[in-house]
């Protein structure tokens, strides 16, 4: 599994990926977290607003740092 | 003056909380309670100045013509009120903002013609949820959808500077009048600034990758979300802003409580007064490297005013610190080439020394 988060580095941003983070290694799978903070890149999703979160490459959550809660959701 | 950058960048950073399922239809419930809750938000509102009078005159037992008697009521009457008026405009904003996604403004603002353009994407800045971090990914967002760049513009200036925050402030502070001044000289600015850069035709001056990315659909565009969703949405963006600015609202009127007290009206009237042609440029000026949130600034504006300083150059000051920001123009030179922010800062700092001048002549 692959979980991009997707943001130029604001405190949001950083606070996306901290939930992504600990809703992996509570959820115990197998995933790769990638900070994406290219914006050719983020725009190639269709991401206009960040932070963002795509899993498997399918945007889950736009300008908002997701919860960790909201994470394991989409984990599952 | 809180320099905040960390969570200024991020002042307004809530966007629709998209998730795929759909929550089981609680409409009515939902409304009703609202209303409840509404009707409780008003009682106790309605109570508020009586209660400020019992808690400071009769229970402190501090006279009315006092200094400090003055001073303690202000702050027990405002302190609430400032915070109920958030709390209940937040909360609204919040629902509107469900609808108003970025990614739906980007596909309003799409096909329009640029007059009409800039006005919609004036407006729209006021209730689109975005913020400065925010600033490229949706610059891109809009290019790449066919935004004319005026238009863009006109977006990027209105977002930051009118702000429900300052809103909500300035009305508690200062008077529903001074608070539509503002709301309404925002917009102009914006719509004007936009267009006058619409008309220089500046699309050179964006960095030239910004005009061959070729974006992606968009992930989220087409789910809709439920009223529970969009009460839920509207709770979360109330605990954020509300949680983050409130320490500063409570600081805010705890200076604007001493000015109200203590110190004597017509005391900064000689230096930033209208009698002085130069202290609308100078405040912009001041203005445009300090960087802060409508929070911050408004108690900064009330301690001005009740200084005896003017109010048009009050209002530009205001505006100069929070449309022109420079960490949002160093964000920006990822798309933009120095010439085009150059620009932008001019055109904007022309539009704000305008409104500087146009209330110190009329008010």
């Amino acid at each position: 599994m692959k979980i991009q988060v997707m943001g130029p580095g604001c405190p949001k941003c950083a606070e996306a990926e901290k939930n992504v983070k600990e809703a992996v290694a509570e959820a115990g799978i197998e995933a790769e977290v990638i900070k994406v903070s290219d914006f050719q890149e983020i725009a190639s999703f269709g991401v206009f607003s960040t932070p963002a979160v795509a899993i498997d490459g399918e945007v889950k959550v736009v300008g908002k740092a997701p919860s960790k809660k909201d994470v394991l959701k989409w984990l599952k | 003056m809180n320099n905040e950058t960390n969570s200024a960048t991020c002042a307004c950073q809530t966007e629709a909380h998209v998730s795929g399922k759909k929550a089981k239809s609680g409409t009515p419930k939902m409304i009703v309670l609202g209303l409840v809750c509404v009707g409780i938000w008003y009682a106790i509102y309605s109570q508020l100045l009586p209660f400020s009078e019992w808690f400071s005159y009769a229970l402190l037992g501090l006279s009315a013509e006092s200094h400090l008697g003055s001073a303690v009521q202000f702050f027990v009457y405002d302190t609430p009120k400032v915070l109920m008026l958030l709390l209940i405009v937040v909360f609204f904003v919040g629902i509107l903002r469900s609808f108003v996604t970025v990614d739906w403004t980007r596909r309003v603002l799409a096909g329009k013609k640029e007059s009409v353009g800039n006005v919609l994407a004036a407006l729209l800045g006021v209730v689109t949820p975005f913020c400065s971090c925010s600033a490229v990914p949706l610059f891109i967002g809009f290019m790449t959808a066919g935004v004319p760049l005026g238009v863009t513009f006109s977006f990027l200036i209105s977002a930051p500077m009118v702000n429900e925050i300052a809103l909500v402030l300035l009305y508690g502070l200062l008077g529903w009048k001074i608070a539509a001044l503002y709301f309404v000289t925002g917009i102009c600015v914006a719509i004007v600034a936009g267009w006058t850069m619409g008309r220089m035709k500046l699309e050179n001056y964006v960095e030239d990758w910004v005009m061959a990315i070729r974006a992606g659909e968009s992930g989220l565009s087409d789910q809709k979300m439920t009223w529970q969703q969009r009460f839920e949405y509207a709770l979360d963006s109330v605990k954020d802003i509300v949680g983050r600015v409130w320490k500063y609202v409570v600081i805010g009127i705890a200076v604007g409580a001493g000015i109200h007290g203590y110190v004597p009206e017509g005391y900064l009237a000689g230096i930033m007064g209208d009698s002085s042609w130069w202290s609308v440029p100078l405040s912009v000026v001041i203005g445009i490297p300090m960087y802060t949130n409508a929070a911050g600034i408004i108690p900064i504006v009330e301690a001005l005013l009740g200084k005896g300083a003017a109010l048009g150059t009050v209002l530009a000051f205001m505006m100069s610190v929070i449309a022109l920001s420079f960490p949002e123009m160093v964000i920006l030179r990822k798309v933009l080439k120095p010439r085009l922010i150059a620009i932008f800062i001019g055109v904007v700092g022309c539009g704000i020394l305008f409104v500087g001048y146009l209330f110190n002549a009329v008010i």
